[in-house]
């Protein structure tokens, strides 16, 4: 079962304090919507340093990022 | 190639580059002209800008300080060529408003942002680390509240023109420092003739290096409050490394260039009274981590067209004329006549700070979505 997490609109840390949330619930893949570059780098440093595999879409000016372990 | 550039700013060496180069240029703004470990202070500087405006009338600050123009304007610069301009607006702005204002009173009883924190200890003077404690304390708080499911809510993508305000609002401010105009006899705009207010690096400077800052600042995403804030939440030292490099490189270009004075009592434009540098700033730091970024990301942000963010920083701006129009701004040590007087804030500011601590408390207590 995979899970979902909407960050979009949320400022730092949220998207990446709920990303983390969800790597600790253990479901992958993880699919992480952000609206910004700068939450996009931030989740993507924090996942792949708990030693996810990160891999990011852009779906109009907002991003996927699927995580993966 | 805009993309390999982006991964560079987003690397640990691309954010201690930049926090070197901060610690560099503040140094040289002061040997330049600006106050004494005063190289760069955005709660001053903003404060400044409110004093010339006339939001109040304390005439030692009173500037409109180009650097933070530069800040803004580089930032939108950087957002546009990397196409990461995005009007967005609507998280709680009244309450992001409030943060901002108590932010500023806070910053103005220890008399600097965390910036200034850096560059006061790196220039020697030791009453910073009371300062920095404060501000780790803060947004210590901060994060006990992130954790337990604070959160102001989501931003709206909105109209373009929305980003555009604050940058357009700079060049308002440039256009006022270039002219000088004065709106009516004994009126704004009002530049100090003496104190911290009267001392600048040429215009031309000052802005280049505003600029250059604001540049790299909205690439790398640099911010002190979030340095500290990340290694609390999350062990995360990627900012922090950023934070760290902007000190040492302050302190190395102090030495270099003789500024470097070790000291605790009497020294330049800041007080000794231990307990409100450190309640100061305790207030301004929980204040960020409530809103999310120093003031000087909050800059950055604006820049890129973040409404929420320039709402934070009309909430310092006023939050300076209150500060000064009510007495509650720090006052430095003095030697007067060979005799020490030793500075800190009237009963006023001391009212002010425990009101700010007790009303983001409840900030931080009332907006919290329920954990599962």
């Amino acid at each position: 079962m995979n899970t979902t997490v909407d960050a979009r609109g949320l400022s730092c840390p949220q998207p990446v304090i709920m990303a983390q949330k969800a790597i600790d619930g253990g479901n992958f893949p993880i699919e992480v919507y952000v609206d910004t570059v700068t939450s996009r780098e931030n989740v993507r440093r924090m996942a792949e340093r708990l030693g996810c595999k990160v891999e990011i879409a852009l779906q109009d000016d907002e991003f996927k990022l699927v995580l993966t372990k | 190639m805009l993309n390999r550039i982006t991964r560079f700013f987003a690397s640990r060496w691309g954010i201690i580059l930049v926090g070197a180069l901060i610690g560099i240029l503040g140094p040289v703004l002061q040997k330049l002209g600006n106050p004494p470990n005063m190289g760069i202070c955005v709660a001053c500087f903003e404060r400044d800008i409110a004093g010339a405006l006339g939001l109040h009338r304390a005439n030692i600050v009173q500037y409109i300080r180009p650097e933070i123009i530069g800040f803004v304007l580089g930032s939108t610069i950087a957002a546009l060529i990397f196409r990461e301009f995005k009007a967005r607006a609507g998280s709680a702005p009244i309450v992001r408003f409030v943060l901002g204002a108590f932010a500023m009173i806070g910053a103005l009883v220890f008399l600097g942002c965390p910036w200034r924190a850096g560059f006061r200890l790196a220039g020697g003077d030791m009453t910073a680390l009371t300062g920095l404690l404060g501000l780790v304390i803060g947004i210590w708080i901060g994060v006990l509240f992130l954790r337990t499911g604070y959160n102001l809510g989501r931003s709206q993508k909105t109209y373009p023109a929305v980003g555009w305000i604050m940058p357009i609002l700079m060049i308002g401010l440039l256009l006022l420092l270039i002219f000088h105009p004065v709106f009516s006899e004994g009126g704004p705009i009002f530049f100090s003739e003496k104190g911290p207010g009267s001392l600048h690096a040429p215009l031309l400077v000052s802005l280049g290096i505003g600029l250059l800052i604001g540049f790299l600042a909205q690439r790398t995403r640099f911010c002190t409050m979030g340095a500290v804030r990340d290694v609390i939440l999350m062990r995360d030292f990627h900012l922090f490394s950023g934070l760290l490099a902007f000190i040492g490189f302050a302190f190395l270009t102090n030495l270099l260039l003789g500024q470097f004075k070790l000291g605790y009592m009497a020294m330049p434009i800041a007080h000794s009274s231990l307990l409100w540098n450190i309640l100061g700033m305790l207030l301004a730091g929980l204040a960020y981590a409530l809103a999310g970024g120093c003031p000087g990301r909050q800059l950055f942000l604006s820049g890129e067209g973040d409404g929420d963010s320039a709402i934070f920083v009309l909430g310092m701006i006023t939050g300076a004329g209150i500060a000064h129009n009510f007495s509650l701004a720090g006052k430095g040590d003095a030697i007067v006549n060979g005799v020490f007087q030793m500075g800190g804030i009237s009963s006023f500011g001391m009212i002010a700070v425990l009101l700010g601590l007790v009303v983001c408390l409840a900030i931080g207590f009332t907006m919290r979505q329920k954990v599962a």
